[in-house]
């Protein structure tokens, strides 16, 4: 009970990210199917998804309602994504990934340095 | 063009990392397509949402779904996307844009330890 009641918290709190960044939330959904659920790695991946399901919807229906979601875009990288996630199941098979994720790390801090470099830059004007 | 690039990416560190799309989509949006931030992070949304259905679907064949313990994170979830969305349109997107790379940077380290 106690278990159930955490991951229920824990879930509402990967909403609340998944809503304010528009990330789908798997980054705090997977660790707690796993750790506080008990599911192995795969089943946990697997089921992540599902969960994304009702949030993401939930978060364009009201993006939708303040006018900020743009469908086509959306679909084209929807589209897009489904065919980019064959080629990284091929690639991960065949490299260390113990590397794989040292270099996504490594991109990751130049990404994040450079958005808050530009935001930086920007005049702070409210927007 | 430069979205199906960006959707390529998204679709290809997600598989690799078990990292959602949306941590791809979001920067790339900003930093290549030249969306504001609250557009971006809509977009993203939408475009995940339909990542996630086409994958859930695939796995579903393999019977790796457990739907149970998806349910008890992902129906809270949707309560806090709600939360989520209605927080954002309060903030600047100086603040969004800054609090967003806090956090790139925070899973970067966690995959880089």
């Amino acid at each position: 009970m106690g278990a159930l009641l955490l991951a229920g918290v824990l879930g509402l709190a990967a909403g609340v990210l998944a809503g304010l960044f528009g990330v789908g939330g798997g980054i705090l959904f997977v660790p707690t199917l796993t750790l506080v659920l008990g599911l192995t790695q795969i089943h946990a991946e697997a089921s992540s998804l599902l969960a994304i399901l009702p949030t993401a919807a939930a978060g364009a229906w009201r993006q939708r309602r303040y006018g900020n979601a743009r469908w086509r875009p959306a679909l084209v990288l929807g589209l897009a994504a489904v065919a980019g996630v064959e080629a990284g199941v091929q690639i991960a098979e065949a490299l260390p990934e113990h590397a794989l994720r040292r270099l996504f790390g490594v991109l990751m801090l130049g990404v994040a340095a450079q958005l808050a470099w530009r935001t930086l830059r920007k005049p702070p004007y409210p927007s | 063009m430069r979205l199906v690039v960006i959707g390529l990416l998204a679709g290809f560190f997600g598989a690799l990392f078990g990292v959602g799309g949306g941590i791809v989509v979001v920067p790339l949006l900003i930093l290549l397509a030249r969306y504001d931030e609250r557009p971006a992070m809509a977009t993203s949304l939408a475009a995940i949402g339909l990542i996630a259905l086409v994958g859930a679907v695939t796995y579903g064949f393999h019977g790796e779904l457990k739907a149970g313990a998806a349910a008890v994170v992902g129906i809270p979830a949707a309560f806090g996307a709600v939360g989520g969305t209605w927080l954002q349109q309060r903030l600047t997107s100086r603040t969004l844009s800054l609090a967003f790379a806090a956090l790139l940077a925070a899973i970067a380290v966690w995959l880089l330890i």
